[in-house]
């Protein structure tokens, strides 16, 4: 019956390509109302100091998250950085883990040990949040070489900002996943700001990763991040490139961040109207009008949106409700053993 | 029991785990083909071939970033930074990543990875070649950190490092790279975290590592027979985890401590040591706690300047004989 929708959709529009099919389009989009409801909720969270320390939302680079994590397969691995909260979610983790960690609580996906911007769950493929610039994109590597190494068939999918191409291990670990043709993607999400400062004031080039691809023989590759369908497509053709022994690929998504770098930041060094600009092309009202195009209608929409806030209601409240870590994780694990014990 | 050089054991014991186990592999800037830069990898690349045995980009942050995602997902890599004073480019995959990453996933990721390096002077590399770096490392926890001194330790402390589950540092002393020992034959495994007493005495205890092994072992001769002083050495050789007991142990028969260090002065391992000795067996002592240390400053090139600012021979028996004199 939905593929059936999807096939009149596509018959009634023939400009729009139907290779992604509805089950996947509402995933996507699904995934991209929880990123959105979970940060949302998150912002409220932290104006009432019920989450501490910092925090770095993705609010309007949602669809990167959903498409790439959508191609993805099981067991394809994914590094992200402080700015993780969405890539941590597009991978299944549940939302109650996510807020139970920036909330610090006993329930959260660590525990409260790593905070948010150390998001990590290896069940699933979630193999680390990094929060020092660029310090992941050589560790994906080295997670490809194992591929390799072992001919094992999954990715190793490593998100990173703009800012992110300024500092020596991303162009480290471009050449380095080159010359080893690692399955590896690299993919930087410029949102145009790196923290305070426009991208562009900072940066040799105008497309700060595409346009430095090509040192590495490898193809600029730019989409459009607003658009889960275009991130999805590119996705897969990357994807498929390094399963197959093609190597790396490095992909520029065009997006942008509603909110400050952080917490801290109010963001006033945004051009008035550059915000609301980006608005008109949001991910997920971009999403809900694709849908639409692919007849699925306004009451399965309506349903995933009451769903999925209902399900971050819920979490809060569990959340709210979780204690603290206990004393007892203080000193564990930081050995293999579950200590930390340095001498005899 | 062959003769070895401790170079030569370099690339024995790295054998002896790769033979043993197909997910240990190894990497580094001209470690393959070159067989390293002090000779200490030649043959591996022809006995395990160029899928285990890679040549690296000038590119520590990816060596040891790789080394870290590979660890993560299931391998068993030895990665190799050609000089530790190298560590300052990559410092924080040390610092901040595969010492931290289990602690911070709640213990959810693994990282059993071994840096190799080359540590320490006497060869005239001047200041950006021949520093001794343990201190870097030691005090970061989630590291574990070992350094050996004689060819036969290389081997069992590497095979130890290597069926560690957590990420070790293992500082090779370049100086020590020509120097032989007898070895003996099969398969070599040691322990982590333990000191050895390579000369036992009564009437004081000398603590070293690595280079100032030797050096304090011939000191020992020395204040022996020009001075009548029968000094216990104890080769440390595992910084962490430390074996506190064997040390606590010998201050307790022999009541005077000495480090011999060739970090310079300030949070040097011996500093470490002694607030324990000062904290735990303060009335056991005899004497004060004496730290023998390269002084607070850059290494020079030339060899009379660095013979001169290096601990040696003479240095030790004049100030622990001085010390149990006075």
């Amino acid at each position: 019956m939905a593929r059936m929708a999807d096939r009149a959709a596509a018959a009634a529009n023939p400009g729009i390509n139907d290779d992604i099919g509805e089950q996947k389009r509402l995933e996507m989009y699904r995934t991209q109302v929880v990123i959105r409801e979970a940060e949302t909720r998150a912002h409220e969270l932290f104006l009432q100091n019920l989450i501490k320390g910092t925090s770095h939302l993705s609010l309007g680079q949602e669809a990167v998250a959903a498409g790439f994590a959508a191609a993805m397969r099981k067991g394809d691995l994914t590094f992200c950085t402080y700015r993780g909260h969405a890539h941590t979610l597009a991978r299944g983790v549940s939302i109650e883990k996510v807020l139970g960690e920036l909330m610090q609580r006993d329930i959260g996906l660590m525990r409260g040990k790593g905070g948010s911007m150390h998001l990590t769950s290896e069940e699933h493929g979630v193999m680390g949040s990094y929060a020092i610039i660029g310090a992941h994109l050589p560790i994906a590597c080295g997670s490809a070489w194992r591929a390799q190494y072992r001919g094992d068939k999954d990715v190793s999918v490593c998100f990173f900002g703009d800012g992110t191409t300024n500092i020596g291990a991303f162009h480290e670990a471009l050449n380095f996943a080159v010359i080893w043709k690692l399955p590896v993607v690299f993919v930087c999400e410029n949102n145009l700001y790196m923290e305070y400062t426009p991208i562009g004031a900072v940066t040799a080039v105008p497309n700060p990763a595409a346009d430095r691809a090509a040192a590495y023989g490898l193809e600029g590759i730019i989409v459009d991040g607003q658009d889960a369908d275009a991130v999805y497509r590119v996705a897969l053709a990357a994807y498929e490139k390094a399963r197959s022994g093609g190597g790396p690929s490095l992909i520029e998504c065009k997006t942008y961040r509603y909110s400050g770098h952080s917490r801290a930041d109010p963001a006033k060094y945004r051009p008035p109207g550059e915000l609301e600009k980006w608005k008109q092309r949001d991910p997920i009202i971009i999403y809900r009008e694709r849908l639409k195009q692919f007849g699925i209608g306004e009451d399965v929409i309506a349903r995933i949106d009451a769903e999925v806030k209902r399900e971050v209601d819920e979490a809060t409240e569990k959340c709210k409700a979780a204690p603290p870590p206990p004393l007892e994780l203080l000193t564990k694990d930081v050995w293999a053993d579950g200590g930390y014990a340095w001498r005899n | 029991m062959a003769e070895l050089t401790y170079r030569d054991a370099v690339a024995r014991g790295i054998a002896q785990e790769m033979a043993r186990d197909p997910d240990v592999v190894f990497f580094g800037e001209d470690v393959a083909a070159a067989g390293g830069v002090f000779k200490t990898t030649v043959g591996l690349l022809e006995q395990f071939g160029p899928k285990r045995v890679r040549d690296t980009p000038i590119s520590e942050q990816a060596i040891l970033g790789a080394a870290m995602g590979a660890a993560m997902t299931g391998l068993k890599p030895i990665a190799e930074i050609m000089f530790s004073d190298f560590f300052a480019v990559c410092f924080n995959y040390l610092a901040n990543e595969f010492s931290k990453h289990r602690y911070i996933s709640n213990g959810q990721t693994k990282c059993p990875l071994v840096v190799r390096t080359a540590n320490g002077g006497g060869v005239r590399f001047g200041a950006q070649h021949s520093q001794s770096v343990e201190n870097w490392c030691m005090m970061i926890p989630g590291l574990k950190v070992v350094a050996p001194s004689t060819p036969t330790d290389v081997i069992g402390l590497l095979a130890a490092s290597v069926r560690d589950p957590d990420p070790v540092i293992f500082l090779e002393h370049k100086s020590l790279y020509p120097t032989k020992g007898d070895v003996p034959d099969g398969e070599i495994v040691d322990r982590l975290g333990t000191a050895k007493i390579v000369r036992p005495g009564k009437d004081c205890t000398i603590l070293a590592l690595a280079l100032m092994v030797p050096r304090a072992l011939e000191a020992a001769e020395k204040l022996q027979a020009q001075h009548g002083i029968d000094a216990e050495v104890i080769d440390v050789r595992s910084l962490v985890p430390l074996d506190t007991q064997t040390i606590l142990g010998s201050v307790a028969k022999t009541h005077r401590v000495f480090t011999v260090e060739e970090n310079p002065r300030l949070c040097g391992w011996g500093a470490e040591i002694m607030s324990i000795i000062a904290d735990e067996a303060f009335y056991e002592l005899d004497a004060p706690l004496v730290r023998i240390t390269t002084p607070h400053c850059p290494l020079p090139a030339a060899d009379v300047l660095e013979d001169a600012m290096l601990p040696n021979v003479d240095r030790i028996v004049e100030r622990v004989s001085r010390t149990l004199n006075s």
